[in-house]
């Protein structure tokens, strides 16, 4: 008897997750915040200012969605995630959406029942070394010492790839990118590896960036993009196209400096709907037509988002490489909204 | 008459100088330094570490700079004064981070600071609903406050800005004094009773009403107690006492509280748990699970000595299982296990969950270290204490626990410096500790990227101060409860 109702109590506390799980935009504009699972701490990417306000690649995606379903991109609450406590912060349902340079990867997709709505950054794993190491591609690599983050999918890849070249390495291990680039530069290890991205950042704050290279084979592909729990497509949706509606507008020159002039004056039929001038695109979401407006308008398309972020003018300065737009040699692609 | 002979000299001479390898600093140096070849050859050794520590370690703390924008700008500014080459301490990351390190991401009080000293601008912003009210965007608010950070003096922006976790310390203090001075009047200990309520509400914001209403659980507590103690005892009026305050807080708690607010509505801003960081997370995860873990380790080494079977096998049990499970174990079961036991949505508060389980491992320690104390008492004192007639509890109270607890202090008190070290383990669930956490935070700056030594030994300074302090309290009292005249 009371082992059934235990169990009973159990079904019925799965049930109402389920139904708890199914509306994610409800329980958004009911509580009037979105939580968004970030980074506790990644350059550029997302990372607290001086005055712990979260800024970043990563952090605008979560603005953007919040300006889109909320009408106010300061209406967000940051859950700083560590790698280990992120995906059962989004699978507990802790936050809403998850935007913390994830790899999208086959298990993480169906394992650990999450969908990833897109690609906001096209990663790869790099090498650097010092430039009087004379070393210029990675295949040169036979016998060194590298440093590298145990536990992680980097180590795996790089296992991976001096194999297949029929190379040998010595690992250094190292606990996270600050021990890292401190033992590379003392010395420690011939070449550090992690993703471009972060060895990029890391290069730019060295006393002589000048002496280090970063080597051009990239090892592994590390697609990174915001996620969000199985079972709630339309949410899934709208943050995937509220990203693509940035990407859009990049594309078709809207910023967020000229966005309501362009409103008012377009006559490109795409653009107007996506501001919300034509069409009802937004209630096909579970919007408001405005929705694509308030999201370019509160953090630009998606090049200024890089650009003020990551991109060259920053003292990271990523190129844009696989993430320009499509029509730009990149991979960066927005389906039409139509 | 003749004249006398002198054969005893009638005043002393002055003594001699030792030798002088006898005397002073040479022969201290001899006798401890260069005794022997062993000797001889460590103390060369250590002065070598020592001279080669120095020769870096002091220039490099010469060389401190303390303005600059990042650490670049630091870098250029040694090179500039010291010459290519030079190395030196950037402390300007804590001269721009501390507030980060001591408070975490506490908000500032900023309508506190705009209704003192910016009353005016203010005023002609909308008052509270024009600028801080829940209608307003987020960018009117954010350029206000961008606004009063860039005018508004130091005192207002931390003294002002943080009043909530500066008044909670401070009042700490007050709290534990008549605890730690027993000079000080008795009175005083009605207020520590009261303090972590008021903590609680000074630190969280929201409803004066809930810590008030579940104080009121203590009083039906009480209440309950006090009515049935002389129909059925001590144990079952107690137990009833427990009985009706959980009733209260479970089913009364929630309807008084919002009943109370709706009448007298008064309160702060609530802060959430993930905004506590640094020094403030420290201090309020190790005070708090250090006064919870004493009386709970008392009550466990109580237990594991207790001649009740089921009594003594839950304390073992605990005591067992917690000591043999490592903290970090222990953290990620707060963290990510209670999540999928609990229904989605009901979220209960992760430093509250880290605080449980950093309070059972010490509860644990503390026990083993009070058994210790209570395996020293010789065994007469338990006769004695018998003998007066003092029941099981009095005894306890009036002479085994006075004594054991005295013998136990080093012991208790170095477990409750490793807990509070052992606070920046919450690091890896995700809170912001000031050693790795805060430190990350700063450091995924690209201003403050590739920074390394600074941030460490800033925090370790301020560790060894609180910790160094209970180590001399703890020493204090042992001489003052000195009694054995050895």
């Amino acid at each position: 008897m009371n082992k059934s109702v235990f169990l009973g109590t159990l079904s019925a506390a799965a049930l109402a997750a389920g139904l708890a799980g199914a509306a994610t935009l409800d329980d958004v504009k009911a509580r009037g915040e979105l939580i968004c699972g970030v980074n506790v701490g990644l350059t550029g990417f997302g990372a607290p200012d001086a005055n712990g306000n979260y800024q970043g690649f990563d952090v605008a995606i979560c603005k953007a969605v919040a300006a889109a379903v909320l009408g106010d991109a300061s209406k967000v609450k940051y859950v700083p995630t560590t790698g280990e406590t992120r995906f059962t912060a989004l699978a507990s349902g802790e936050v809403d959406l998850l935007v913390r340079n994830s790899t999208w990867t086959f298990s993480r997709d169906n394992d650990l029942k999450f969908d990833f709505v897109a690609v906001n950054y096209y990663d790869g794993q790099g090498f650097m070394v010092k430039k009087d190491l004379g070393v210029t591609s990675a295949k040169e690599l036979d016998g060194a010492t590298v440093c590298i983050q145990t536990g992680t999918t980097t180590e795996l890849n790089l296992a991976d790839f001096f194999k297949a070249n029929n190379m040998t390495y010595t690992p250094v291990n190292i606990a996270d990118d600050a021990e890292g680039q401190r033992q590379y530069l003392a010395g420690a290890c011939d070449t550090y590896t992690t993703d471009a991205s972060g060895l990029a950042a890391s290069r730019a704050t060295m006393p002589d960036a000048e002496n280090h290279i970063i080597l051009p084979e990239i090892i592994s592909k590390e697609p990174l993009g915001p996620l969000v729990r199985h079972g709630d497509s339309q949410w899934g949706d709208i943050v995937r196209w509220t990203y693509f509606a940035l990407v859009a507008a990049e594309e078709y020159g809207v910023t967020s400096a000229n966005v309501a002039e362009v409103a008012a004056s377009s006559t490109n039929p795409e653009v107007k709907r996506i501001l919300g001038t034509e069409g009802e695109l937004g209630a096909m979401l579970g919007l408001d037509k405005d929705w694509g407006m308030r999201a370019i308008a509160a953090v630009g398309n998606y090049g200024e988002i890089f650009e003020a972020n990551i991109g060259s003018a920053t003292p990271i300065g990523l190129s844009r490489g696989l993430n320009a737009l499509w029509t730009q040699g990149g991979l960066q692609y927005a389906p039409p909204f139509r | 008459m003749p004249k006398q002979l002198t054969y005893v000299r009638g005043e002393m001479l002055a003594p001699k100088e030792p030798p002088l390898r006898e005397a002073g600093v040479v022969k201290w140096l001899r006798e401890n330094l260069f005794s022997g070849p062993l000797n001889t050859i460590l103390t060369l050794l250590g002065l070598l570490a020592t001279a080669w520590l120095l020769l870096h370690l002091v220039p490099w703390l010469m060389h401190s700079v303390w303005n600059a924008g990042s650490l670049g700008e630091c870098r250029q500014i040694i090179a500039a004064t010291w010459g290519e080459g030079a190395t030196g301490a950037c402390w300007a990351v804590v001269r721009e981070r501390w507030p980060q390190y001591i408070f975490g991401f506490y908000p500032q009080d900023f309508a506190l600071i705009a209704r003192l000293s910016f009353a005016d601008q203010y005023a002609a912003a909308g008052g509270y609903e024009g600028v801080f009210g829940a209608a307003v965007n987020g960018a009117v608010r954010e350029a206000f406050i961008a606004d009063l950070r860039a005018n508004a003096g130091l005192f207002d922006l931390y003294v002002l800005g943080y009043w909530r976790p500066i008044l909670a310390f401070v009042l700490m203090f007050v709290a534990i004094a008549p605890v730690l001075f027993t000079a000080l009047p008795r009175k005083m200990i009605w207020f520590s009773l009261l303090y972590p309520a008021l903590a609680f509400w000074l630190l969280w914001g929201g409803t004066v009403w809930l810590p008030v209403v579940a104080l009121l659980g203590f009083a039906v507590m009480g209440a309950v107690f006090t009515l049935l103690k002389d129909q059925l005892g001590v144990p079952v009026s107690a137990g009833l006492g427990l009985v009706a305050a959980v009733l209260w807080w479970l089913f009364a708690q929630a309807p008084v509280t919002a009943g109370l607010q709706s009448a007298l509505p008064f309160g702060l801003a609530s802060v959430d748990s993930d905004q506590f960081g640094g020094f403030l997370l420290s201090i309020v995860i190790g005070v708090t699970a250090i006064s919870a873990s004493l009386p709970m380790g008392i009550l466990l080494a109580l237990g594991r000595r207790s001649d009740m079977l089921l009594v003594r096998t839950l304390s073992v049990g605990f005591i067992e299982f917690i000591r043999g499970v490592p903290l970090i174990t222990l953290l990620f079961t707060a963290s990510l296990l209670l999540q999928y036991f609990l229904p989605p949505g009901n979220n209960f508060d992760i430093i509250l969950r880290v605080i449980i389980l950093v309070t059972f491992f010490a509860a644990a320690y503390i026990a083993e270290v009070i058994r210790g104390g209570l395996a020293a008492l010789p065994r007469g004192q338990y006769e004695a204490a018998d003998a007066l007639g003092l029941d099981y509890w009095q005894a306890q109270r009036l002479v085994v626990m006075p004594q054991a607890l005295k013998i136990s202090i080093p012991g208790i008190v170095s477990s409750f410096i490793g807990l509070f070290k052992d606070t920046t383990l919450v690091a890896f669930v995700g809170l912001m500790d000031p050693l790795k956490g805060i430190t990350a935070v700063v450091r995924a700056d690209i201003d403050w990227k590739g920074i390394y030594w600074e941030p460490y030994i800033f925090a370790g300074t301020l560790f060894f101060i609180i910790c160094f302090g209970m180590s001399r309290y703890s020493m204090w009292l042992e001489r003052k409860l000195k009694t054995d005249h050895r």
